[in-house]
């Protein structure tokens, strides 16, 4: 592998299945190093196409999200690291669909769990094409004041505190990410900080590997020293004793390999034959340290030292003269975002929106307090529902059993009512359901529909003002208003309306009081002295009972009842039964699959 | 580590099975696996040969030099024998050996003329396949020029290749294998598959088992973790070490705890750590608070009038939200209270990355209204101080 930098100020990348935090953190650290145009060109998220916004420094910026590696590639040419977030099961093949384009030199691959044959893959293409894999299982690394992948680094004020929005002296590279992280702290306490730091993961077979990297930096004139964290297990390390050994390594290494505290898992004890002859004790963390040590590399004697030799070794290349000053700039300020300045309590924001009956935030969604599980397993009703939704109640059952029989009622009224008749000759139109249901539910208003909500509102101004159903009737009739709830095309006073005669019955048998209904009663006695059809109909059931309903529970205020009644709840009882019915005429016409409907001249009165 | 030892009988069954599909080459082995739950009189029906020929059985219980050593306890390490291999006897004379392991750049493949237990005396013959390049007659000569039977051997190691590669294996050893009727009859077999290659190949692979190795059995605590662990994309892993030492730890990714583990240990205090932990990977608030539960019933049982420490921290989080991670521990340690006053635990907390600050501060919060002692830094502080407190904790007043 070897040559020397893969990176630089004016690097861009491809960022593949899309995530919005590391992109996000990308973009930061472009802003803070002064890039001038941000790291990643494009993202590639199969199955989508547009833009994903995202902020560089103070303002928002729109990067194209592209469906396939081979457009973004072309969108993007001069994209030449592509940083693969896919999970484990789909990391190698796109890994190696990106080694396979041209514009493609570096692949960044951070899932854990790729098949180890798959890898090995991806290492033979890559050598044989000179590409560089990083990874898998990593978090990916950084250029200080370039360039870096992902979620290296951590958060921005780790990024400033460690000074990476500037190029140190020192090259890194170790397994681990999150020890990564750690080092570039002590690194920037002690030195002049990192030049450039990669991980290269926590895999058997790494892309790359650390002594890759390592005869890399070497080829870079800028970094000065290096620092290499190393981990029990496999025989990485060993490649590097021996380019040290080699005399291919021409500045100060300075090495740690963890892991000493192996020793302390007894029963991991190896029983494996060597017929790969790899031996467990050179694997060892002990072993390798020695190697190094005994190659020219500065080893510790223990984790804790490694500050110390690192602070040493950078000392002693400033004595000789080799360390140019670093020049310090002072970074940008990163506005912080919203949601983080509202969770750490720096900024309250207002919300927009007040919402009260239910809350879909926690385990389960609840209907006014009560878990959606509660609601089902106590075998509660559509009713009961509405009790809690439209009343933000639990209402007693006769309450929720007497809104179910309503809805039941006026669930439909034949085909060829207003409501009815407009969902026909939609559904004839070949409109969708939406559309069909709509179109019926738009005529629901004073003349269709609307009787209900009108009934009560009357009964209830009339019973509370204590009129006399003769005053009362009268006094409708100089206004010039129909009584609403009385009155039917067929229904006479000798061949009452079976509905209302059930509804009558189930609320004297239910209800704790009924004294809307009787005086509704007592109007019809009234007005069927006037007219035999004068009846009490459905509308004026229901309308009554449900006063009798607020008032007799003993659930609601005075202001409450007014306050239903004066929003005009029943209009919304009206609406949502009738829906089944205008569904279900729409599902009709659509199996009898009938024309559009064109209304005959011959019923219509052509006239000036 | 991905390598998974799986038992022999496994090995050799895929192997025949695999052979056939692969390479036409139809192996007459004959195996069966007798564990504790196993009906003799059903195995029998299902194959005849036990009861007719004469037999050998073998422990299966994923370890080598089984002829060297001979003993069920090995190197301090005892633990119960639940499966064996039974196969026929097969007198022969002539033994071969073969092996393939997987490397970064391609696979070794070794093959000798003689096999048994002395083989590492013998490394001559062994090749390097690169990845790039096939498996072919011209590759493996080498291994194979001066032998008679050069045309079946070299036929049944490229069988052997091409099913090391299709089912994924890292590592497969026949030590020994010999010719019956001209064939080859596998003696002796060990396998390791890659375990993330689970799920490509789960149907090859069929009801595989992955056996721990000798003498680690999963206590109830390792097992409910190791199920955690399962089921979600971050990482969580747990390890007692010492059971009766005082400093527990549940510390961030994989490279801060151990490197934990080690400091303690280079101070000295290497019998007091009682357990390697480790989360990583931003597990959400539920899992960590399951983990943690765990982690403190493990730190606060056996109770001895010591103090003990508990050291909560990692470096500085890449990209897992501290207040999330923190949140569940928080939860779990005020679940926890009494059990934790009782084991008279000191905590020290110690992490950096985003969100800490809160989580810091609701840790120091939490302390005083737990009235447990607890020492909270950010990133002012190195986790390796954290230690030397813990360690002058424990042994400070008992």
């Amino acid at each position: 592998m070897a040559t020397g930098q893969l990176f630089s100020k004016t690097t861009q990348a491809l960022f593949y299945n899309y995530k919005q935090l590391p992109i996000q953190r990308m973009l930061d650290f472009d802003f803070l190093c002064g890039r001038e145009t941000p790291s990643v060109a494009g993202i590639i998220n199969p199955g989508s196409e547009g833009f994903q916004k995202l902020f560089f420094g103070q303002e928002e910026i729109a990067i194209p999200v592209h469906s396939a590696i081979e457009a973004a590639c072309a969108a993007h040419p001069t994209a030449d690291v592509f940083i693969n977030f896919a999970s484990f099961r789909s990391a190698a093949a796109s890994s190696m669909a990106a080694l396979k384009q041209p514009t493609i030199k570096v692949v960044a691959i951070i899932a854990e769990g790729v098949p180890e044959s798959d890898t090995k893959q991806l290492i033979a293409y890559a050598k044989a094409n000179n590409k560089v894999v990083i990874g898998p299982a990593t978090v990916g690394g950084i250029q200080a004041g370039a360039f870096k992948i992902g979620d290296t680094a951590g958060t921005i004020d780790n990024i400033i505190h460690c000074k990476l929005y500037r190029p140190g002296s020192v090259g890194f590279v170790s397994k681990s990410g999150g020890m990564s992280n750690e080092l570039y702290n002590t690194i920037a306490r002690v030195t002049d900080g990192i030049y450039e730091g990669i991980a290269i993961g926590g895999d058997v077979f790494p892309g790359s590997t650390l002594s890759d990297h390592v005869l890399r930096f070497n080829n870079i004139p800028q970094v000065k020293m290096m620092v290499v964290l190393g981990e029990l297990g496999g025989r990485d390390e060993y490649s590097l004793v021996e380019a040290l050994k080699q005399g291919k390594i021409n500045i100060p290494v300075v090495a740690w390999v963890s892991g000493t505290c192996a020793r302390l898992f007894k029963s991991e004890v190896q029983f494996g034959h060597a017929g790969a002859k790899s031996g467990g004790e050179m694997e060892s963390a002990q072993a390798k340290n020695q190697a190094l040590r005994d190659a020219g590399a500065v080893v510790p004697t223990s984790y804790e030292a490694f500050e110390g030799a690192i602070k040493e070794t950078f000392e002693k290349l400033v004595e000789a003269g080799k360390i140019t000053p670093v020049k310090e700039v002072i970074p940008p300020q990163i506005p912080e975002d919203l949601n983080t300045a509202i969770k750490s309590g720096k900024v309250r924001a207002p919300t927009h929106i007040i919402s009260t009956i239910s809350d879909d935030r926690g385990e389960e969604p609840t209907y006014a307090g009560v878990p959606m599980s509660s609601i089902v397993e106590q075998g509660l009703g559509v009713g009961d529902v509405i009790s809690l939704l439209w009343f933000k109640r639990s209402l007693p059952r006769y309450c929720t059993r007497f809104i179910e029989i309503c809805i039941m009622l006026c669930a439909d009224h034949g085909p060829c009512v207003s409501g009815a008749h407009n969902t026909i000759v939609t559904a004839r139109a070949g409109k969708d359901l939406v559309s069909s249901l709509v179109s019926g539910l738009l005529t629901i208003g004073p003349r269709f529909g609307g009787a209900i909500d009108d009934a009560a509102r009357y009964f209830k101004d009339a019973y509370d003002r204590n009129l006399t159903p003769y005053e009362f009737v009268e006094s409708m009739k100089k206004k010039g208003i129909r009584v609403p709830g009385i009155g039917h095309r067929i229904k006479r006073g000798d061949n009452r309306d079976k509905r209302v005669e059930l509804l009558q019955h189930f609320a004297r048998a239910n209800f704790p009081s009924v004294k809307y209904m009787e005086y509704a009663v007592q109007v019809e006695t009234y007005t069927l002295s006037k007219a035999n059809n004068l009846v009490l109909n459905v509308d004026g059931a229901i309308g009554s009972l449900f006063l009798d309903l607020l008032a007799g529970s003993g659930m609601f205020t005075k202001q409450e009842i007014d306050e239903v009644v004066g929003i005009g709840y029943l209009n919304g009882l009206f609406v949502l039964a009738r829906s089944i019915g205008l569904i279900g005429h729409t599902f009709d016409q659509k199996r009898l699959k009938q024309p559009l409907y064109r209304h005959p001249w011959e019923d219509v009165l052509y006239t000036k | 580590m991905a390598r998974k030892k799986i038992r022999e009988y496994d090995s050799k069954r895929l192997l025949k099975e695999n052979l056939k599909i692969l390479a036409g080459i139809d192996l007459q082995i004959r195996v069966a696996q007798v564990t504790q739950s196993i009906d003799f009189t059903e195995l029998t029906n299902k194959e005849p040969w036990l009861s007719s020929t004469k037999l050998v059985v073998k422990l299966d219980m994923l370890f080598g030099k089984r002829g060297k050593s001979g003993l069920v306890e090995m190197g301090g390490c005892k633990a119960l024998i639940t499966t064996f291999i039974v196969k026929p006897f097969v007198p022969h004379d002539k033994e071969y050996y073969l092996s393939i392991v997987s490397k970064r750049l391609g696979c070794t493949i070794s093959f000798l003329e003689c096999g048994g237990i002395e083989i590492e005396e013998n490394w001559d013959k062994t090749i390097f396949l690169p990845t790039e390049k096939p498996m072919n007659l011209e590759a493996c000569a080498p291994l194979i020029a001066k032998l008679p039977l050069r045309e079946k051997i070299g036929d049944f190691i490229m069988g052997v290749f091409s099913i090391f590669q299709d089912l994924d294996f890292s590592f497969l050893e026949i030590n020994p294998f010999t010719m019956v009727n001209g064939e080859p009859y596998l003696l002796d077999m060990r396998g390791e598959f890659d375990d993330t290659a689970a799920f490509k190949n789960f149907k090859k692979w069929g009801d595989i088992e992955f056996p721990l190795p000798f003498g680690r059995v999963l206590s109830p605590t390792k097992s409910f973790i190791h199920s955690l662990d399962e089921k979600t994309s971050a990482s969580l892993k747990f390890t007692v070490l010492n059971p009766k030492g005082r400093i527990w730890t549940m510390v961030a990714r994989g490279g801060a705890s151990v490197i934990y583990a080690n400091t303690v240990g280079d101070l000295g205090y290497e019998s007091e750590l009682d357990n390697y932990a480790e989360y990583s990977r931003a597990p959400n608030e539920d899992e960590v608070l399951q983990y943690a539960r765990v982690v403190i019933n493990c730190a606060t049982t056996d109770l001895d009038r010591c103090k003990r420490a508990f050291l909560i921290g990692g470096g500085i989080a890449n990209f897992t939200d501290v207040a999330t991670t923190f949140n569940g521990i928080i939860r779990a340690l005020k679940e926890k209270e009494s059990k934790l006053k009782e084991a008279r635990m000191h905590l020290y907390v110690c992490r950096d990355g985003p969100n800490y600050r809160t989580s810091l501060a609701k840790m120091r919060a939490l302390g005083e209204v737990l009235e447990i002692p607890i020492e909270v830094y950010g990133p002012e502080a190195t986790m390796i101080g954290n230690c030397k407190q813990a360690i002058d904790c424990i042994m400070s007043g008992a």
